[in-house]
């Protein structure tokens, strides 16, 4: 504070600071704070607003802890999405840290641009071209009948399509953390390991893995948020038995019309994310800071 | 326990670069062996294919006797210390010792055990919880040494690891360095540019330049005997003069050059273009061939350096013993020098 006083004077400085205020107020703060007023209250037609009845109360909450199927999808969203955080991870640090140990710069130019393309798309049609991948009669059934390794078509779409969808939607939010933290571990490092005598498992272990914990809890965290939080890849390749929370949530704003309850719903789902991420954080020994790094 | 390394015929090219060329020497099994040169010169390429980071693309390592061909660092009986030691920064510092142990399948109160030892002869008993971040410069060098040391190499390697520390440190680390070599009786292959670390601490030294080997020998012999031209200006302070071989008899030549003729040790036949090498402790003020323009004298200390420049404009150093001042020839003024020709060395030009 007293940094961003003497380097950009008081003008300055008081500007940039209520700029930061603003934000915070309006964007964070304000509409949370909305979210849950309406959680607390009951869902009433507009003249009873304000009336006897418009009382605060835990019942939203209430019921979606006594409502059975809403449950069990709430719990199931939540290992779900620690399972595609946990599958990205596999898929993505054997990447991350060939890029950032192995790869000559060329190669690292390539790969990159590779992963990056598919991202210029919106994360919707990303998405829809999985759901044409993964049909029935898709791509992705012809070949493997065609391979010879199936019989006959498999319903891909539900729960596999779910997590194939999310962790190829989420691969950058967890590579890049990843990268940059095995790119800054010093090569002699490795090479001191392996003159050692440890074998390739021991030096990941010991030396690879521990340098870039923070990289890999910033991008299991961020992970896990963004598919609990996620709506278009449940929606276009789950089936009924893969139903996500979030769509609880969409269908009581947008087909129940029940406001309220719809907001119970979401702040349970932020409280519940805000504990996985700062028991992953603990877990991992690594503090808020790291990750915001 | 200490193994013999040889290298014979070893060549390394890099895409088109030819990093190393028919490079061979044999380092005897307990001996302190130093390889000198510029950076640059292949040095730390010829290290790298001794512990197996990288292949040689022509000729054969032998350690022990034993071909490596094929063989990668952990397989081998070396251990390198790292310029930048490389300690594990997130073990502690018994942990990062007993590294090479864990490796090995040891079980943990051995490894400890093996490790407080090794804390004890590096001079860091109590150390082994602390974390490398937490140890001064000179304490990290004798860990990097000690997690070396802990899996019992026949052959020790050393990557300039003084580099990093200041002088008066430098040079008790170069005393330790090599009081641990001959209570250890490992074979210690040191890589450096600083001539001085190299002479002070080595029983033989090779000399690179441009990935070529220019001389092994003893540092001694290579500071009076210095084969090439690059080993003569580049191992020790030395006056260069160009000329051209009048004749050559009994070991002595002599050259014609722009200053008279002069006298040196040497091989080179008459009618060739040589240059003779004088250093500047065997040039005597008064009394001798070369007249120079004394430009300037630093004080050093021990001894003064005499900074001229000769008739042609070549330059020429002389050194004064600081309690010899009194003969040191003032700044300004026109001063001679001669020297024993036994002093001075005779060197064909390539």
């Amino acid at each position: 504070m007293r940094e961003l006083y003497t380097r950009f004077g008081g003008g300055l400085a008081t500007v940039f600071l209520t700029l930061v205020l603003l934000w915070v107020a309006a964007m964070i703060v304000a509409p949370n704070i909305m979210m849950l007023d309406y959680a607390l209250r009951p869902n009433l037609p507009p003249a009873e607003l304000g009336g006897p009845r418009d009382v605060r109360s835990l019942d939203n909450i209430m019921y979606l802890a006594n409502e059975a199927t809403h449950r069990a999808i709430f719990f199931k969203t939540v290992w779900a999405s620690a399972l595609v955080a946990a599958v990205t991870l596999v898929v993505c640090y054997p990447i991350a840290y060939w890029l950032a140990q192995n790869a000559t710069p060329r190669q690292l130019g390539i790969a990159l641009l590779l992963l990056i393309i598919p991202f210029f798309i919106n994360e919707v049609l990303r998405t829809l071209a999985w759901f044409i991948l993964l049909a029935f009669r898709g791509p992705l059934n012809a070949v493997l009948q065609w391979a010879g390794m199936i019989d006959r078509p498999i319903r891909w779409q539900g729960d596999g399509g779910v997590l194939a969808g999310m962790v190829y939607a989420y691969i950058l939010f967890m590579l890049l953390p990843i990268y940059n933290a095995i790119e800054s571990l010093e090569k002699a490092q490795i090479d001191a390991a392996r003159d050692l005598g440890a074998k390739p498992w021991r030096i990941h272990w010991r030396v690879v893995i521990p340098h870039a914990k923070a990289g890999i809890a910033t991008g299991c965290v961020f992970t896990f948020m963004l598919a609990a939080g996620s709506y278009v890849a449940p929606a276009l390749l789950g089936s009924p038995g893969s139903r996500w929370f979030t769509e609880v949530i969409y269908n009581w704003f947008f087909e129940g019309g029940d406001w309220n309850r719809g907001a119970a719903y979401a702040l349970v789902l932020l409280v519940l994310c805000l504990a996985v991420v700062l028991i992953t954080l603990r877990l991992f020994r690594v503090n808020l800071a790291d990750v915001a790094k | 326990m200490s193994h013999s390394v040889e290298l014979s015929g070893i060549g390394m090219t890099f895409g088109t670069t030819r990093a190393v060329a028919d490079v061979n020497f044999k380092v005897e099994p307990g001996e302190f062996f130093s390889i000198l040169g510029p950076s640059g010169c292949g040095k730390t390429t010829i290290l790298r294919m001794i512990a197996g980071f990288i292949h040689p693309t022509e000729g054969t390592v032998r350690i022990g006797g034993e071909d490596m061909a094929g063989r990668g660092p952990n397989q081998r009986p070396t251990a390198m210390i790292f310029q930048s030691l490389a300690l594990f920064p997130l073990m502690p510092v018994w942990e990062n010792i007993a590294f090479g142990l864990e490796a090995r399948g040891v079980g943990k109160a051995e490894r400890r055990k093996k490790a407080d030892d090794l804390l004890r002869l590096i001079a860091l008993e109590g150390y082994g919880d602390r974390m490398p971040g937490e140890l001064s410069g000179g304490q990290r060098q004798r860990v990097a040494i000690a997690r070396a040391l802990a899996v019992e190499p026949g052959v020790l390697l050393l990557d300039e690891p003084l580099s990093a520390l200041d002088l008066k440190l430098r040079q008790h680390m170069r005393a330790e360095l090599r009081a641990l070599q001959k209570r250890t009786g490992v074979t210690f292959i040191y890589i450096t540019h600083d001539q001085s670390e190299a002479l002070a601490m080595s029983d033989r030294v090779a000399v690179m330049s441009a990935g070529v080997l220019q001389q092994v020998a003893t540092p001694r012999e290579l500071y009076e005997n210095p084969a090439t031209p690059f080993v003569a200006r580049f191992v020790g302070e030395t006056n260069a003069i160009k000329g051209r071989v009048t004749a050559s008899e009994g070991g002595i030549v002599t050259l014609d050059t722009p200053m008279g003729a002069l006298r040196g040790r040497g091989t080179a036949q008459a009618g060739q273009g040589a240059t003779l090498f004088v250093r500047p402790e065997a040039l005597i003020p008064g009394g001798g061939t070369l007249a120079a323009q004394i430009d300037r004298v630093d004080f050093e200390g021990a001894f003064a350096l005499v900074h001229g420049r000769l008739p042609d404009g070549s330059a020429l150093t002389a050194s004064v013993g600081s309690t010899d001042l009194a003969r040191a020839p003032a700044p300004g003024a026109e001063a001679s020098f001669g020297f024993a020709p036994e002093h001075a060395v005779v060197l064909a030009d390539a």
